[in-house]
C-alpha cells in the first residue's frame, strides 16, 4: 500500500464570476504518475494552479504529505517540494538556458547538490547542454519544453505537476518527452501529476487517471480501465477505428513494463 | 571656443548622469512591476533632505550621513511599496500611476511642513564643495566630477548585481515572466519590495549628488520631468538606455542653454524625446520582445 502524497477534496475555484472548478476531489499516491484528462476549458490548469498556490481555492482542501497547503504562498509550496511545468513552457526568454535552469533551483540551499542535478538534467536533455549559453527565447518549441521540464527538475521536487507537455510538439518529440517523463518517475521516484489533452499517450504513461468535465471529475480509475471505457474512447481518443490502433500500441508498451 | 564647448559637454554629462540615475529608478520599478512611479523625483528630494538633516548633526561625518541617508531612503522606498502600492496591484495601471503622482504631491507637501526643511533652499555642505579639478585647460567642478564617477561606479555595481547574483537574476526573471517566477519559488512580492528599495536608494544618491549644484529644496524632485523623457528615450525598460537617455538630455540642455535663445533649454528634453520617438518608436534600446504575463 502506497502513501497518499497529494489529497484534494471538494476543490472549488473561480475567476471572478466564472466558476472553473466545482468540487474536485482526487488523491495521488507516492511515486506514481497520475493524469487528468479533459477538453479545453475543463479546468485542468486551474487544478494545478490551485496546488501551486497561484490561484486561491474558494472552497475545499489540498493536503500535501498531510499538511494543508490550499491558499499558501506559491514560493512556500515550491520550498515544500512541489514543482510546476507550466502550460506553454513559460521560459525566461532573455535569460540563457543555464540561467533558466539555475532559477529552477532558486529555493535550494546546497549549491553542490544543485550542480549535481544540473548535470543530471543535462544527461536527460543533452541538447540543453549544447545550448547552455543561448537565450531561452531562441530555442525551438520542443527545446523550450525540455527546458521547462529540466527547470522544474532543478528544484528536486517530490511532486512534479506537468501541464500539457505535449502541446505543440510533433508525435515523435511527444514520444521522446514522455519517455523521459517515465524515466524521471522511475529514476528519481518523483510523483507526477500530468495534465493532458493527448489522452492516448497520457493513459499509456500514467497508472491512474481522472476525467474532468466543466470543473467536475466525471470518471476516475486505473488508466487501463479508462482506456477501454467507451466514453473515453469516443470523446478523448478520437474515432473508433483509430482506437484499435491505439490499443495495440498500448498493449505493446504494457509488455515492456 | 572649443574649450567652452567641451566644458559645456562635461557639465551636460554630469547633469545627464543625475537624470539617468532618476530614470534608472523609473525603469527598475517599471520592469519588475509595470508600475510607472512618478514620485521617483520626490524620493530623490527626500534623500537629499535626509542627508541634509543628518549632515546638520555636528558629530556625524559627511560620508556617514550619506550612507545613512541612502539606507533610510531604501527603507522608505520599501515601505511605500508595501503600504501604498502592493495593496492596489491588480487595479488598472492608470489608477496606480495616478496614485504615484499623488504620492509625489504628498511628498512635496510633507517636505515643506517638516521643520528645518520647509520651502526654503538649503545648501548641503560637502567636503568637496567649491573645489575644482583641472584637466589641462579644462576645469571641472569637483561636484560635477563626483557625479560622473559615482554614476560609473553605481552602473558597474548594478550591472554585476543583475548579471551575477541570484537575487539579481531573479529580478530579471520577474521582469520577463512573473508567473514563471512564481513557479520557480521566487517570493515575487518581496523581491518587488526590494526593487523599490533599490530604486529609492539610487534616487537618494542622485539627490545627494545633485545637491551641491542645484541646492536642496522641496521642488527639486521636479527633475523627474526631465528624467522621465530620458527613460523613454532609452526605451523604458532598458537600464543602459536610461543612462544614455539621461546623458543625451543633459548634453542637449547644456548646449541649447548656451547657444540657443532663452527658453529653449527647458523644452529641449521634450524636443529630443519627440525626435527620438519619431525615428525609433521603441526608444534607443527598446526591446522588441513583448512581455508575457
Ligand atoms: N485568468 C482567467 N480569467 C478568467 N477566466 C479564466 C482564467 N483562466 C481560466 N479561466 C476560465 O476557467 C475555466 C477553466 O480554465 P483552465 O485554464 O483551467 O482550463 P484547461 O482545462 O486548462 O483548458 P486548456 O486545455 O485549454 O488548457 C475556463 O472556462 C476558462 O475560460
Ligand atoms: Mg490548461
Amino acid at each position: 500500500m502506497t502513501d497518499t502524497v497529494l489529497e484534494i477534496k471538494n476543490l472549488e475555484a473561480s475567476y471572478g464570476s466564472v466558476q472553473a472548478l466545482r468540487g474536485v476531489s482526487l488523491s495521488i499516491q507516492e511515486g506514481t504518475i497520475a493524469t487528468i484528462l479533459g477538453a479545453n476549458g475543463a479546468g485542468k490548469t486551474t487544478i494545478l494552479k490551485c496546488i501551486s498556490g497561484i490561484v486561491d481555492p474558494r472552497k475545499g482542501s489540498i493536503h500535501y504529505l498531510g499538511r494543508a497547503i490550499g491558499g499558501k504562498r506559491a514560493d512556500l509550496i515550491v520550498r515544500m517540494g512541489i514543482a510546476h511545468v507550466p502550460e506553454g513552457r513559460q521560459v525566461f526568454p532573455l535569460l540563457s538556458v543555464r540561467e533558466n535552469l539555475w532559477l529552477g533551483a532558486y529555493t535550494r540551499t546546497s549549491r553542490v547538490e544543485a550542480l549535481e542535478d544540473l548535470e543530471a538534467v543535462y544527461r536527460y536533455f543533452p541538447i540543453l547542454k549544447d545550448r547552455e549559453k543561448q537565450e531561452a527565447g531562441k530555442l525551438s518549441g520542443g527545446q523550450q519544453q525540455m527546458l521547462a521540464i529540466g527547470r522544474a527538475m532543478m528544484a528536486r521536487p517530490s511532486v512534479l505537476l506537468m501541464d500539457e507537455p505535449s502541446l505543440g510538439l510533433s508525435p515523435k518529440l511527444t514520444e521522446e518527452i514522455f519517455t523521459i517523463i517515465r524515466r524521471i518517475n522511475r529514476d528519481w521516484g518523483t510523483t507526477i501529476l500530468l495534465v493532458e489533452q493527448n489522452a492516448s499517450i497520457a493513459l499509456q504513461t500514467a497508472s491512474h487517471g481522472y476525467v474532468l468535465e466543466s470543473g467536475r471529475i466525471v470518471m476516475e480509475g486505473p488508466c487501463e480501465k479508462l482506456f477501454q471505457d467507451e466514453g473515453v474512447q469516443e470523446f478523448y481518443l478520437g474515432q473508433k477505428e483509430e482506437t484499435g490502433v491505439e490499443r495495440r500500441r498500448w498493449k505493446k508498451t504494457r509488455k515492456w513494463a | 571656443m572649443l574649450n567652452e564647448f567641451l566644458q559645456l559637454i562635461l557639465s551636460g554629462i554630469a547633469i545627464g548622469c543625475v537624470y539617468g540615475l532618476v530614470a534608472l529608478g523609473f525603469v527598475l520599478i517599471y520592469k519588475a512591476t509595470e508600475v510607472v512611479n512618478f514620485a521617483q523625483g520626490e524620493l530623490m528630494m527626500f534623500g537629499a533632505f535626509i542627508a541634509l538633516t543628518m549632515g546638520g548633526l555636528q558629530f556625524m561625518p559627511f560620508w556617514l550621513s550619506v550612507v545613512l541617508a541612502v539606507l533610510a531612503m531604501a527603507l522608505i522606498g520599501g515601505a511605500v511599496e508595501r503600504a501604498v502600492i502592493r495593496p492596489v496591484l491588480g487595479q488598472p495601471i492608470f489608477s496606480i500611476v495616478m496614485i504615484t503622482i499623488g504620492l509625489g504631491f504628498f511628498a512635496r507637501g510633507l517636505a515643506s511642513l517638516i521643520p528645518g526643511w520647509g520651502t526654503l533652499t538649503h545648501r548641503l555642505p560637502t567636503p568637496y564643495a567649491d573645489q575644482t579639478v583641472a584637466f589641462g585647460e579644462l576645469v571641472l567642478s569637483a561636484g560635477h566630477l563626483m557625479i560622473i564617477l559615482v554614476t560609473i561606479v553605481l552602473c558597474v555595481l548594478l550591472f554585476a548585481f543583475f548579471r551575477y547574483t541570484r537575487m539579481g537574476v531573479a529580478m530579471q526573471a520577474i521582469s520577463q515572466n512573473q508567473l514563471a517566477a512564481h513557479y520557480m519559488g521566487i517570493p515575487v512580492a518581496r523581491v518587488n519590495t526590494l526593487i523599490w528599495c533599490i530604486s529609492a536608494a539610487v534616487a537618494a544618491i542622485a539627490g545627494i549628488l545633485l545637491a551641491p549644484i542645484t541646492f536642496v529644496h522641496a521642488n527639486m524632485g521636479l527633475i523627474g520631468l526631465k528624467a522621465f523623457p530620458a527613460a523613454v528615450i532609452g526605451g523604458f525598460g532598458s537600464i543602459p538606455g536610461a543612462i544614455v537617455g539621461g546623458l543625451i538630455i543633459g548634453i542637449v540642455e547644456a548646449l541649447s542653454g548656451r547657444y540657443l535663445p532663452d527658453g529653449i533649454k527647458d523644452v529641449s528634453a521634450y524636443v529630443v524625446l519627440l525626435a527620438v520617438l519619431i525615428i525609433r518608436p521603441n526608444g534607443l534600446f527598446g526591446e522588441k520582445l513583448t512581455k508575457k504575463v
